[in-house]
């Protein structure tokens, strides 16, 4: 095994020595230096870590694997991290794009200060974040105490998962649509209702337009946060396997009944989701660039 | 310019203006969401971490050795990730932002992998390097070498998840200011770490701070990934998150808030600090804007 490290770092030396030969531009100091720090960095902390992750996966057999991630327990948690993490995002989508049209537009008291507090879920430890939900919505809670009653149970249930993934993805949504929004022009909504357009067709026609691919993209990054989210959900959730057992809960049991193989099976594939995440988040990205302007 | 300027300001008109009805209405709503979804809960922490009194709240903090060894854990894990980060940062950022080689593009996704991927598998590929069944488990032990369950581990992971953060505030700043003033400099006789330290660094002095706000939070807040590698040895390898999840497993409710209250606390304090800088940075950037 350490050969294969040994032959991995050789390699990358190989690329690099290729990567600094090619580039006779700048005359600035300090390319080798740098990229080969960062580059070698980033291959102890992060590459190499996570191939880890696609060898051992590879060195089950593919029924082997198969067996592990599409047994009825994983379903369950995929398909529960799946949902809760979209519908989160869905109503992230919704109330960020609120939160950042009203930022941006109109003007209220402590606006400064409502603003800085978007960035809270960012700042803010899960477990923290965990631990004050579950307090809030149980039954003798304070929040609870009026809801369970009207039978909105958000402990220890599937709501309960959503909603505390809503608050760990907040910020990304309003995030990216706020500079999107901040930078329409007014004379293009202005031009458009001399040209008769309603209020509301301008709203739809232009501006929805305009921010979609941010608004995508946000979700994107809140679906994605919310796929791998652990330290808030197992406060908030019962953790009941087939029923609020969410894949990244399952992965840590799998571990601590050292079940590796398990859990490297059932990680693998919430990475391979990871990384079609990233991917689709680069492609609009480029794609927004291209023709938004 | 004065000219311009003067036809810039008269179309800079305020945009359509919606209703009043309709501003008042979508402002409530927004206000509302802010603080069901974080006016509350902020709130909810230090009312119940402080509910029986100061004397309690510090008892609850610093009566238990467990308690105040996770304090004591994650004061020094967090400074060592910092520094490991802002390492790689700068140098990375260098890299990117001056030169142009093949397989940049490349470089700059990889360094967002650690977004995209869940903490938990962040703290399991770590599992399996070091772990027994491990690459070089076996080594390790051969040699008396203890990183899994240990704060080797800890940092180890932590570097993981808060390595892009640095990285992606120094970029767009070193972008800005583009390579004139270190050219001029390097032309003019001084060498690399001369101009490191009396162009490069003066210039990106506030997002390096920026970023390093931002990765030690995530750095004292990470829960998952040293969830994983901890092993979960009661008083070693708690860090404060680990600590308040395993308080509120032995229904220890004040104790567990009022840790979670110097978390909150510390979150409260990088937000106040980033806002100040943000508006810094926009100064900056505007005179940078100005001279040039």
């Amino acid at each position: 095994m350490m050969a294969k490290i040994e032959f991995g770092i050789r390699v990358q030396g190989v690329i690099l020595v290729a990567f600094i030969q090619s580039n006779k531009g700048s005359p600035l100091p300090g390319l080798s230096l740098s990229l080969g720090y960062s580059v070698t960095y980033l291959s102890l902390i992060v590459l190499i870590p996570l191939s880890a992750c696609f060898i051992k996966a590879g060195s089950l057999s593919p029924t082997e694997f198969w067996t592990i991630v599409w047994s009825e327990r994983t379903r369950a948690a995929y398909s529960l991290t799946f949902t809760t993490a979209f519908l989160a995002a869905l109503i992230n989508a919704a109330i960020g794009f609120l939160v950042a049209w009203v930022l941006v537009r109109y003007e209220f008291p402590f606006k400064r200060f409502v603003d800085a507090m978007i960035d809270l879920p960012l700042a803010l430890p899960t477990a923290v974040a965990g631990l004050v939900y579950s307090s809030l919505y149980v039954e003798s809670g304070w929040l609870g105490q009026f809801l369970v009653p009207l039978g909105i149970n958000a402990a220890y249930t599937k709501f309960a998962i959503v909603w505390v993934l809503v608050f760990t993805g907040f910020p990304f949504v309003v995030r990216t649509v706020q500079p999107v929004l901040e930078e329409i022009e007014p004379e293009v909504e202005e031009a458009a209702s001399i040209l008769g357009a309603s209020r509301l067709q301008v709203f739809t026609r232009i501006l929805l337009p305009t921010v979609f691919p941010a608004i995508l993209s946000g979700f994107a990054q809140a679906f994605a946060r919310g796929l791998g989210e652990y330290g808030s959900v197992i406060f908030v959730s019962s953790n009941i396997p087939y029923k609020t057992e969410l894949a990244p809960v399952l992965i840590v049991t799998r571990l601590e009944e050292m079940a590796f193989p398990e859990a490297t099976a059932i990680a693998t594939v919430l990475l391979a989701a990871s990384f079609g995440i990233l991917a689709f988040i680069n492609t609009i990205e480029i794609w927004s660039k291209r023709f938004g302007k | 310019m004065g000219n311009k300027t003067i036809i810039t300001a008269s179309l800079k008109k305020k945009r359509p203006e919606d209703s009043e009805w309709v501003r008042y209405l979508l402002t409530t709503m927004a206000l509302g969401v802010v603080f069901l979804i974080i006016g509350i809960p902020v709130f909810h922490v230090f009312f119940r971490a402080f509910e029986k009194g100061p004397m309690v709240y510090l008892d609850n903090l610093f009566g238990n050795p467990n308690t105040r060894h996770s304090i004591f854990l994650t004061l020094s894990i967090a400074p060592r990730v910092v520094f490991l980060s802002v390492v790689f940062g700068v140098s990375a950022a260098w890299a990117i932002a001056r030169f142009r080689f093949p397989g940049r593009t490349i470089l700059l996704t990889l360094m967002d992998l650690p977004l995209a991927v869940s903490p938990v598998v962040a703290g399991l590929v770590f599992v399996l390097i070091f772990g027994m069944q491990g690459w070089m488990g076996e080594w390790l032990s051969a040699n008396n070498m203890q990183i899994l369950f240990g704060t080797p581990s800890l940092v180890l992971a932590t570097c993981f998840v808060t390595l892009p953060y640095v990285v992606r505030e120094l970029i767009p700043v070193l972008e800005t200011y583009g390579e004139e003033e270190e050219l001029a400099a390097v032309s003019l006789g001084a060498n690399g770490w001369q101009m490191f330290w009396r162009i490069t660094m003066p210039n990106i002095r506030l997002a390096l701070v920026y970023g390093i706000i931002l990765c030690n939070a995530r750095a004292m807040g990470e829960f998952g990934a040293v969830y994983v590698v901890s092993g979960r040895i009661s008083g070693l390898n708690d860090t404060m998150p680990l600590r308040v999840e395993k308080l509120f497993q032995e229904y220890d409710m004040p104790a567990a808030f009022a840790l979670a209250s110097v978390l909150t606390f510390l979150a409260l304090v990088t937000l106040g600090v980033k806002t100040y800088l943000e508006k810094s940075m926009a100064h900056q950037k505007a005179d940078a804007g100005e001279s040039t």
